[in-house]
């Protein structure tokens, strides 16, 4: 067994600096890595190029950022719930690349993969395929996106083990697995990290490979975005 | 009189056939959810990860690691699988979803599609849209007839920046159910006590009608 784990968020952050690409795991504020996040606030790391399917809300998850200007660039499909991330791209603080949400996880997987490209047909004829190669496959037409590369990925899961074998609960799942191994280190935040030989094999989401680094999160306040619920009768 | 938005969703549940996987947008289509037969089996999928999706929880019963595409709060029902985002536009883009139904801002007569931005006002991205409108065979624009300003949203062509080209095949609005061929706009029923007329002075775009425009049926 290769083992991953390290003891604490400040040393599995260890090696980042100022000017770099990282991948943030997530989909609104539901399984993103929360202890990360806050210790990139802490550090105050500067000019970073954050690709993350949204960027959090004023006060919570990658809005900590925002609100500091630690981020150059943002690579995301969806930033709608966040008034300064609105005021910052149209002010041109920051630069913003939106890239259609199927796109964003297949040039994650792309870059875990091996794949230098893919032809989607997600944006044809749009403003998103710009300046891009487009090519017919039986009669229809595609945009051809490249994989990202990535400097760190950050990911949360429910679940881990020392070897890094994660799983993930519910629709926190979302980008967390397509950006596993997608970066040149992957960091994964855990709910709950057990010794190796705990989790069932078979129930393993993404193996240890694809994951450098691995520790048990502090704390998770996972905090919802839109609470919806109806009245027992 | 025009629909409201729940009848606009409760017209187009009758388009949901037994057997279908859905992909419901936000806005009206998420009310389709609720006017759909019970006597067939159908599964909601949100992209952000979740085939056979439920209604909202009850009070206290909320789960934060259990949320639909517009980050609500959700149920998983018997049956239900979780997967992750590039596997959820795989069965997206590689048309295993048998029904989208999606809101937009302008449908043009060719059937391309704009709803994902107001140049220098709305700015918030695509999400999932270009993927879906993109791929899928089958897609169902749920909107109103006109803008706020009273202006046609059923244009000869989109003015706002598109999500999608030749997409379009069928729109529910407030007025009337219209099918999209050969460039134009087909006039194929009407809500309840809208004139033809009236129909017409709403939309910009070339519009078919063929003998008697018989009134929706819910």
């Amino acid at each position: 067994m290769i083992k991953k784990t390290v003891s604490n968020v400040r040393e599995a952050c260890e090696g980042i600096e100022d000017g770099m690409t990282f991948m943030l795991g997530g989909f609104g504020l539901c399984g993103i890595p929360e202890n990360i996040i806050n210790e990139l606030v802490r550090r105050n790391i500067q000019n970073v190029t954050c690709i993350s399917n949204n960027a959090g809300v004023d006060d919570f998850g990658l809005g900590l950022l925002l609100k500091k200007h630690q981020i150059k660039k943002m690579i995301s499909s969806y930033v709608g719930e966040n008034a300064e991330f609105e005021r910052q791209m149209l002010s041109g603080e920051m630069e913003v690349e939106l890239v259609p949400q199927g796109t964003l996880a297949q040039r994650c997987e792309s870059a875990r993969n091996g794949f230098p490209a893919f032809f989607t047909p997600a944006g044809y004829g749009t403003e998103v395929a710009e300046g891009k190669e487009t090519r017919e496959f039986n009669g229809k037409m595609y945009v051809m996106e490249e994989a990202f590369k990535a400097d760190f990925s950050f990911v949360k899961a429910w679940k881990g083990d020392e070897a890094g074998n994660l799983i993930f609960k519910g629709t926190a799942r979302n980008f967390n697995p397509s950006m596993c191994g997608a970066a040149k280190i992957t960091v994964a935040e855990v709910e709950h990290l057990v010794p190796a030989g705990e989790l069932d094999p078979n129930h393993i989401h993404i193996p240890g490979i694809f994951v450098q680094r691995i520790f048990q999160g502090e704390k998770y306040e996972k905090r919802i975005e839109q609470l919806t619920v109806r009245k027992r009768n | 009189m025009a629909l409201s938005k729940e009848q606009i969703a409760q017209r187009i549940a009758k388009e949901v056939k037994d057997g279908y996987y859905v992909n419901l947008g936000i806005g009206i289509p998420t009310l389709v959810a609720n006017f759909v037969r019970h006597d067939i089996s159908v599964e909601f999928q949100s992209e952000n990860g979740i085939l056979g999706m439920g209604p909202f929880p009850f009070e206290g019963e909320e789960d934060p690691d259990l949320i639909n595409a517009g980050k609500q709060t959700i149920t998983a029902l018997p049956g239900a699988s979780f997967f992750d985002s590039a596997m959820s536009f795989g069965m997206i883009r590689g048309q295993h979803v048998d029904l989208t139904i999606l809101g937009a801002m302008e449908v043009a007569q060719n059937g391309d599609i704009a709803n994902w931005k107001i140049p220098g006002k709305m700015v918030k991205g695509m999400g999932g849209a270009m993927d879906l409108v993109s791929s899928a065979e089958n897609i169902i624009v749920a909107m109103l007839h006109t803008n706020r300003a009273g202006e046609s949203k059923l244009l000869k062509r989109c003015a706002l920046p598109l999500t999608g080209v030749n997409c379009v095949k069928k729109i529910v609005t407030d007025l009337a159910v219209l099918e999209i061929q050969d460039g134009k706009f087909h006039l194929r029923e009407r809500a309840p006590g809208v004139s033809v007329e009236t129909i017409k002075n709403a939309t910009e775009g070339d519009l078919v009608i063929e003998g008697d425009i018989p009134e929706m049926k819910f």
